[in-house]
């Protein structure tokens, strides 16, 4: 069930692009561009394992927060918004487990099929663990103006 | 493993991404249209919004509007992020590139400045994707070695068995056997000298022989350290990496090394058995010792620019020869002996040309071959010279009666040998550039090889239908 503003889950489907914000072990924050991945409840990434520094950022501090801030990755759409949520690394299976998010990546990025197709000329690419965010809380800019003050929600509160 | 196993000290310390510092930093950012300020809140989770900055690098600042409803801390890093992607629809997009710079915030009024203090990024225009990956492998390694003591079992990155067999020996190079092998025999059965069971030997224990040296050449480079300290492998060149990915072990590896010399030295004494010659003997054991010593200590011939050269020799002469030899019980003759020359010499541009990419890891790790020891021109200049002496052998071979006509049907790959040829000057410092180039030139070896097999077939086939006619010059 969606917890999350229409507006931002509109943001989140299109996005091709989103930055990952997570907290190191010094608390400074690090962001990592990712495509956000959403099944309507929750958000997922999926991160190989030759650039998972960010899982041991997650695992060390579950508190993310994922932003939505280019319009040229959300087909021209000025509206911008940040959700904050906990992680948690899904790493069952880093060689296949991710692959059940294919479908919706897919959609996003077309030539990734093609790419997994031919895994073994870059095959630690393909192995990946998935970071799945429960959203907490939205920061919602209408116009993406940080001028104005956003429209924060509580995602909880949004789904009772 | 043992004390012979390589660790991965060049790949750890391998940087992933050129260093910036924060003139640069903010440089690179303030290309971006809008950067992306993060910090950590009240309740401990970070928050970003896109801010309108002004950069002063020369001065190490950003400033920008405090952002409306939101409290940016001070005393604590903050950061400032640029990301840009360039959408391609129905493919997904390309121009990846971000930068992040960390630092303290100030408020004055309603505006904040930014003092950097360090950044990082990455511009795939400067490094790309597949080097990127490459230096990234060390992270790779560390995330498994973690994530198996949580579980305390070893967890691995997998392959199917099919693509790791293909990737760990490297089949698709066996062309470079199963040309210079078929053609002795070839030229063998045009003398009247052919037995079939020797012959699909002579091709086994062959492939055994070239899959033992691709395995125990990955071996031996990452236990003396140049397939770690290369960055930039293509599908061409850099070694299989199953070592470096954690794909295959170390010990597995020499083990698969020696097993497939094992089974060439087998079907070595099986045909010295069935068509025994002191001819067949001396080129299985220089064949070995080539084979072997091309990068095992202590000839290490690659390591001394010797590499092209074994090439040459192995997968030229002694190939044909030998197969030619377990033919003919031993007899020599200068027909396979000049037929030989044109494939050594391109196989061994095969591995000159696969060498330019390589050649920066290659001299780290002290590795000379030609393209580390001579300049570009020079090199460049040295393809075009062995590949003008391949064909010339051939015609040169022909003119002189000692191969067939036919033959010159391998003066057909010269325009493949040319696209090389053109190819290098614009890709020689671009090791990605430089694959289709590698790739083309693969062709030349296997095309000129398979259109003299083809010659042979002509001489074979006319032989048996018309005996009177000759195909030699003057014969």
């Amino acid at each position: 069930m969606s917890t999350l503003p229409e507006p931002v889950e509109q943001l989140l489907d299109a996005a091709l692009v989103g930055e990952l914000s997570v907290v190191d072990g010094t608390g400074h924050p690090v962001t990592y561009p990712l495509i956000p991945l959403y099944d309507g409840a929750k958000i997922y990434l999926t991160s190989s394992t030759l650039f998972s520094r960010k899982l041991e950022h997650i695992k060390g501090n579950p508190r993310v927060s994922l932003s939505i801030t280019d319009p040229v990755a959300v087909g021209g759409r000025t509206d911008r918004a940040t959700i904050q949520g906990d992680a948690r690394v899904i790493e069952e299976d880093p060689h296949g487990g991710w692959e059940r998010l294919l479908p919706i990546w897919e959609k996003k990025e077309p030539s990734i099929v093609y790419f997994l197709k031919a895994r073994v000329a870059l095959p630690l690419f393909f192995e990946r663990s998935l970071i799945e965010i429960t959203p907490r809380r939205a920061f919602y800019w209408a116009d993406g103006d940080a001028a104005a003050a956003p429209v924060v929600s509580d995602a909880g509160k949004a789904a009772a | 493993m043992g004390a012979a196993t390589p660790a991965t000290p060049a790949m750890a310390s391998t940087p992933r991404t050129p260093a910036l510092d924060i003139r640069q930093g903010l440089e690179k950012l303030a290309t971006y249209p809008f950067a992306i300020l993060t910090y950590v809140d009240e309740t401990g989770y970070p928050v970003s919004v896109a801010v309108q900055a002004a950069f002063d690098p020369a001065a190490g600042t950003a400033t920008f509007a405090a952002p409306a409803g939101l409290t940016v801390p001070t005393g604590v890093d903050v950061s400032l992020t640029g990301s840009h992607i360039r959408p391609q629809p129905g493919y997904g997009y390309d121009e990846r590139r971000h930068v992040t710079v960390w630092g303290r915030a100030t408020r004055t009024g309603d505006r904040i400045t930014f003092a950097a203090a360090r950044a990082w990024g990455w511009d795939e225009a400067e490094v790309p994707f597949f080097e990127y990956s490459e230096r990234s492998v060390g992270q790779s390694k560390r995330y498994f070695d973690a994530l198996s003591v949580e579980r305390g079992t070893p967890v691995k990155p997998k392959l199917s068995f099919g693509w790791l067999a293909l990737r760990t020996t490297r089949l698709p190079f066996l062309s470079a056997t199963i040309v210079p092998v078929v053609l002795g025999i070839a030229i063998a059965a045009r003398q009247g000298s052919f037995d079939l069971l020797t012959a699909v030997l002579t091709v086994i224990g062959a492939a055994f022989v070239q899959l033992g040296l691709n395995v125990a050449n990955d071996v031996f480079d990452s236990a003396l350290g140049a397939d770690d300290a290369n960055v930039t492998p293509t599908q061409f060149s850099g070694g299989s990496r199953v070592i470096q990915y954690g794909l295959v072990s170390f010990r597995q590896m020499a083990g698969l090394a020696t097993t497939f010399y094992v089974l060439a030295g087998v079907v070595g004494l099986v045909l010295l058995g069935l068509r025994g010659s002191t001819a067949l003997l001396v080129i299985g054991v220089v064949g070995f010792v080539v084979s072997l010593g091309y990068t095992a200590p202590p000839l290490k011939f690659v390591y001394r620019g010797l590499g092209e050269i074994a090439v040459a020799i192995g997968f030229g002469p002694l190939m044909l020869l030998g197969a030619y030899v377990v033919q003919t019980r031993g007899a020599l003759t200068w027909e396979p002996f000049v037929a030989s020359l044109p494939v050594a010499l391109l196989v061994a541009l095969i591995l000159y040309v696969n060498e330019i990419p390589d050649l920066r890891g290659d001299a780290r790790a002290g590795k000379r071959t030609l393209p580390v020891r001579f300049s570009k021109a020079a090199v460049i200049g040295g393809y075009r010279g062995a590949a003008i002496a391949a064909y010339a052998i051939l015609v040169g071979g022909v003119v002189a009666g000692l191969l067939p006509v036919p033959a010159l049907l391998a003066l057909l790959s010269i325009p493949l040998a040319l696209q090389v040829s053109r190819g290098l000057e614009p890709n020689y410092d671009n090791p990605y550039g430089l694959m289709a180039v590698m790739g083309v030139n693969v062709k030349v070896h296997l095309y000129a090889g398979l259109l003299l097999l083809v010659g042979y077939a002509v001489v074979l086939i006319l032989g048996a239908v018309a005996p009177s006619v000759s195909l030699f010059v003057g014969r």
